[in-house]
């Protein structure tokens, strides 16, 4: 499925706790690869929690597992994930004269890896 | 005070460097035989987490291109790569003293270079906003004991700040607000529900993308103006919500917005922050307002004030002309690496390789990096120099500034083997000011240039 979702990284506590042990242990490459996406969103992709997905843009392309969010948490045609390098393989590098990179406002697509 | 006990030490006040929050009132139980905090009274789990994983590690204290060097060698080499380059730039300095932040303004000014920190990735427009609109702000004690409205838009304390909360905004207990929670409002802003949601009284989810335009719809309500029913259908947000919380705010006694990367981080950036800063400055004719970022690192906004006071600039500065000028999208460092005009890297206490758009990280490791870092980081990795630097607040003192600009001094628990940052940085600006006198002198430079090359800093 093509449909564009918009990517939210962001600080969580197990992503700030495994930072902490270290940016090269299991923990944290876990956390900041673990997407949290909406149910039906997921179900309308066949998808279920634990489920490797691809998620890719014009910039590069990451895998991550998934889990699902109630609709009162997280709207559709939203996604979150810890902030860490698989999500800066995804962030464009334009500015727009400001310094800052739109780092939570990434468009991209979504498919499983089967 | 610290009390010996055989080999376990108590540090009382010591204070928590991992968030901007900065909390001094941690007490520290310190193994001395084995080096570590084995208890932090009264921190979070992010500051548990900090206290407990910063040990001793069994590592070099420097290195080139990955192999044991001593740090003299280290030194030298780091000061010869930052002379020769023609466009070096500095960054990180957000997990760092004040103290050492100073030596790397200097060093950056003697080689003519670029200093940037991770404000530019953080709240870089909220700095450029501030200079904009200006800044109607307060400390965090103010906001303890005097806020009956507490709003937060774009962030999600309860995970990135735990104790915001407790210690400072909402279940804290102030001289007029004596029943803490009891006595205030509090609204959160945010696209997703967080874990922050539970303490909210009231929960607004804009469209994502469309914080600007709410801001501006509450400016024009809190003036009066009539606005279009529709405005549901473009942010989201019923114009009931609004209203009722356009009224809350021109009518509570002590207001406050905390603001986070949900503004600055996207489409609008510091026009973002710019409204919210707006909306503050309007409620100041009918109440007292103000508003605070909520600082990430535990001393992002002394780097602030450091660059600041040093430079007249708070980020984004280039001193390649002799004199600092300040451009961000030009001189802020997703772009000097970006564009591929950065040809060494100074890096102190920050992971960019982690953590920046993939183009800047793919021309990181196409140049000299130096670091310093109290751990292995991806930036470590592909350093030419790395320096093992011992932790701030846990092995060293120094001063650092809470979100709201107050200074707090740092109480150490336990010595490192590790230089500090501060020691490094002034060796390296020690020999960076020798090798660019020489090059003067062989150069036949002007008499002007002699006397700034030789003026110390």
């Amino acid at each position: 499925m093509a449909d564009k979702m918009m990517l939210i990284p962001g600080r969580t506590s197990k992503q700030g706790t495994s930072l902490n042990q270290g940016k090269f242990k299991d923990e944290y490459k876990e956390v900041t690869s673990t997407l949290e996406m909406n149910k039906d969103d997921m179900d309308k992709r066949g998808l279920v929690d634990g489920d490797k997905v691809r998620m890719w843009n014009e910039i590069g392309e990451t895998i991550v597992s998934c889990i699902g969010k109630k609709t009162e948490d997280l709207s559709a045609g939203l996604l979150f994930i810890p902030y860490g390098p698989p999500s800066s393989q995804l962030m464009a590098s334009d500015t727009a004269g400001t310094g800052m990179p739109l780092s939570k406002h990434m468009m991209v697509e979504i498919e499983k890896v089967k | 005070m610290a009390n010996e006990n055989e080999n376990i030490k108590i540090v009382e006040n010591a204070t928590c460097t991992f968030c901007g929050c900065v909390c001094d009132d941690m007490e520290l139980h310190v193994d001395l035989n084995e080096k570590r905090i084995t208890k932090a009274k009264n921190a979070c789990v992010l500051g548990r987490a900090w206290f407990a994983e910063h040990t001793i590690e069994d590592a070099p204290a420097a290195m080139i291109d990955g192999e044991e060097v001593s740090v003299d060698e280290a030194i030298e080499e780091a000061a010869q790569t930052l002379v020769n380059a023609k466009f070096p730039i500095t960054y990180g300095l957000s997990d760092t003293t004040c103290e050492a932040q100073r030596q790397a303004v200097a060093i950056s000014d003697y080689i003519k270079g670029n200093i940037d920190t991770t404000t530019s990735v953080c709240h870089g427009p909220s700095g450029l906003a501030f200079q904009g609109v200006g800044e109607s702000t307060s400390t965090l004690g103010e906001v303890k004991n005097r806020a009956d409205l507490v709003i937060y838009w774009g962030g999600n304390p309860a995970e990135s700040h735990p104790r915001h909360f407790g210690r400072y905004a909402v279940t804290a207990k102030g001289m007029f607000t004596p029943n803490g929670k009891k006595d205030r409002t509090v609204v959160l802003v945010d696209v997703r529900k967080t874990k922050s949601a539970p303490v909210a009284d009231i929960l607004i989810r804009p469209f994502p993308g469309k914080d600007f335009e709410v801001l501006w719809a509450l400016r024009a309500l809190v003036k009066g103006s009539k606005l279009s029913s529709n405005i549901e259908e473009e942010t989201g947000v019923p114009l009931e919500t609004l209203s009722d919380l356009a009224e809350r705010m021109k009518n509570c006694r002590f207001g406050v917005l905390f603001f986070g990367m949900g503004l600055t981080m996207t489409r609008g950036r510091h026009f973002n922050s710019g409204a919210l800063l707006a909306l503050t400055t309007d409620l100041n004719k009918y109440t007292h307002f103000v508003a605070m970022p909520v600082r990430g690192h535990g001393n992002v906004t002394g780097a602030d004030n450091v660059v600041s006071w040093q430079t007249g600039y708070p980020f984004g500065v280039n001193f390649s002309r002799g004199y600092p000028r300040f451009n961000p999208g030009e001189f802020t460092t997703v772009d000097t690496l970006s564009n591929g005009d950065a040809d060494a890297a100074l890096i102190i206490a920050s992971d960019p390789a982690s953590n920046f758009p993939k183009k800047a990280i793919e021309h990181l490791k196409n140049i000299p990096v130096i670091t310093l870092d109290t751990k292995n980081t991806h930036t470590t990795k592909l350093s030419h120099v790395a320096f093992r630097t011992a932790t701030y607040g846990i092995n060293t003192t120094g001063t650092v500034y809470r979100m709201d600009d107050v200074p707090i001094t740092l109480r150490p628990a336990f010595d490192s083997p590790f230089p500090d940052d501060e020691t490094i940085l002034t060796s390296i600006k020690k020999r960076v000011h020798e090798l660019v006198l020489a090059k003067h002198y062989a150069g036949g430079a002007s008499g002007e240039a002699k006397v700034a090359a030789i003026n110390p800093l």
